[in-house]
């Protein structure tokens, strides 16, 4: 008894290895005292309302900053140019191939990266040979820093889609696997044992045991890696694209488009903040269902 | 070794040792036990006895002890499929509701249809009907002890080993779930072996009592007697036989006989 409640303190407190929420989707580490609902952070819509506070007054710091031009215009432009930069890249039909490239190369990449690195956290997870013959090898190539990849994927795989989702791939692998492969080291030994009493092994007794005992933890690798597919996403397409918000970011400095390089940034924190949010959305209602 | 003899079960000079790098604790010893097929037998010792030890070899969930453990004359294999454990705590699954968590129990294969009617009927029998869809930390711990042993009972096991299975039980379900366990003894024959604390529930239920305690010539402990209670069930507590085997097995346990009667 006291160790599964252990377990699940362990698995409660480790789950949400991710940032914290402003939004208020994800799972929130800073519980209340239940007597003080009333409170007014705690009502409903306050707490992701609250969050856009600090980025407005960010906006309008910089809005001053640049209508008293502080810096020169292509140091930072105002608002408005970034807005218009916008604008002018929607007529022109651009961004949104900037856009939708890059998030179906994050998707592609995260969705194989993912899968991947739950079937090698898996098998390392459970099978001691494998475990034995794989993890020494995978923990050095973790190690590898992603641009280090950029030149051999390059040369492999020319400069297309192939050699872009697979970097990502790479970066989006190795915190599901970490995760996974943790989790399933630390899955309540007694609850293993009571599945083994009953007749459950290989697989029926990852199925019904294992798995759902570390889907915490899989959720917070996920969270993980869709960060890092973004993070590998703008390395792969600042060296080597022609289309991309990592393009958008290297072209616009060539030009001195300053106005564009903001809205490249800006638009991979939106989108990188969207992904994250809808995922949070799953890990919330897996959670739920889970623990 | 001949096959079906009258023992269900054999221990022969069965021994357990725990031990990390070279410090070796020798927890059982030298444990001799016949238990024939259908009887109900009570482990009884003080704790830290080694009596959830003893249950473990018995049922194949740890294969790390000298001498030998039969099952019907072959010897245990781990997670032996002939036995179901209801363990001392009881370990169910906490994002699975009741239901589901007691129809791990049931052997392989069992189709869906006769699934859901045999864990209904369990359920029922242990008093979880109305709990059949909750999850384990939404009820209670004596109700997660029912349906631990209603897990074991879905298994239909040649032997049923239970660690403890009424600890955590009020009195009154307490006396209930024990007057199940004979029911369904009556019907089933399952050889039964249970650990208890309780020398009452010891002395209605069972055909021997089984008390471990400290070895008089090694380290470890062992088998220092073996009680009958002398009435066929059901029995009654205030039997004058029980009454002096009551004093017994207290003495043996170290109790003195003038102490509470309880266990
Ligand atoms: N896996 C293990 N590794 C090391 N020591 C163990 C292990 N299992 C049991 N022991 C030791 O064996 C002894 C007997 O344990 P066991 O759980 O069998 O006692 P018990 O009679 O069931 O006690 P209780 O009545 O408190 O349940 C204890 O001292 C315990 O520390
Ligand atoms: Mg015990």
């Amino acid at each position: 008894m006291t160790t599964l409640e252990q377990t699940e303190r362990l698995l409660e407190t480790t789950s949400p290895a991710t940032p914290p929420d402003t939004d208020g989707t994800g799972t929130a580490l800073n519980t209340t005292n239940p007597a003080d609902t009333t409170r007014f952070i705690d009502r409903k819509g306050v707490k992701p309302a609250v969050g856009f506070l600090v980025p407005v007054v960010l906006l309008v710091a910089w809005w001053v900053v640049a209508a008293a031009e502080v810096f020169t215009a292509v140091q930072l432009p105002p608002p408005v140019a970034v807005f218009e930069a916008a604008v002018g890249l929607i007529q022109r039909g651009d961004l949104w191939s900037h856009i939708g490239i890059s998030v179906q190369r994050v998707l592609l990449g995260f969705g194989i990266g993912a899968v991947l690195g739950m079937i090698f956290g898996a098998i390392l997870g459970l099978s001691r040979w494998a475990d034995a013959l794989l993890t020494p090898l995978l923990g050095a190539l973790r190690a590898v820093p992603s641009l280090a990849w950029v030149p051999l994927l390059i040369l492999w795989m020319q400069i297309g889609e192939d050699s872009k989702v697979t970097l990502i791939a790479i970066g989006a692998f190795f915190p599901v696997f970490t995760t996974l492969y943790a989790g399933l080291q630390h899955v309540d030994p007694h609850l293993v044992e009571a599945g083994r009493a009953f007749g459950y092994k290989g697989f029926r007794l990852f199925k019904t045991v294992q798995l759902p005992a570390v889907v915490p933890s899989i959720f917070s690798g996920l969270r993980l890696a869709l960060a890092q597919a973004w993070l590998f996403l703008v390395a792969a397409e600042l060296i080597a694209s022609s289309m991309g918000l990592g393009f958008l970011l290297t072209d616009s400095q060539n030009n001195g488009r300053t106005d564009r390089l903001i809205l490249a940034i800006i638009l991979l924190a939106v989108l990188g903040k969207i992904t994250d949010t809808l995922l949070g959305l799953a890990e919330k209602r897996a959670i739920a269902r889970w623990t | 070794m001949t096959h079906a003899n009258t023992s269900a079960v054999v221990c022969r000079n069965v021994g357990r040792a725990f031990g990390t790098n070279g410090t070796s604790r020798q927890i059982l010893t030298n444990i001799d036990l016949e238990i024939a097929a259908g009887e109900i037998i009570s482990i009884i010792g003080a704790s830290g006895s080694g009596k959830s030890t003893l249950l473990r070899a018995l049922g194949g969930l740890d294969v790390g002890f000298t001498g030998e453990v039969l099952i019907d004359g072959t010897a245990v294999a781990a997670y032996d499929p002939r036995c179901a454990i209801g363990f001392q705590e009881p370990r169910l699954l906490p994002w699975a509701t009741v239901t589901d968590n007691v129809a791990i129990g049931l052997p392989e294969g069992t189709p869906k249809s006769t699934a859901t009617a045999r864990v209904a009927e369990l359920l029922d029998l242990v008093g979880l009907a109305e709990a059949a869809d909750h999850r384990p930390r939404e009820i209670s711990g004596g109700m997660a002890q029912r349906a631990s042993l209603a897990r074991a009972m879905a298994r239909d096991p040649e032997i049923l080993l239970l660690d403890e299975p009424f600890g955590a039980l009020d009195a009154l379900t307490r006396i209930k779930m024990q007057q199940l366990l004979l029911d369904v003894h009556a019907q089933t024959g399952t050889t039964t072996v249970m650990v208890t604390h309780d020398v009452d529930e010891a002395l209605l239920l069972s055909d021997r009592i089984v008390l471990l305690d400290a070895s008089p010539h090694t380290e470890g402990a062992t088998i220092a007697n073996i009680f009958t209670p002398p009435a066929p069930r059901p029995r009654a507590s205030h039997d004058p036989a029980l009454v002096v085997l009551r004093e017994a097995l207290l003495a043996g346990l170290g109790v003195e006989p003038l102490a509470s009667s309880k266990g």
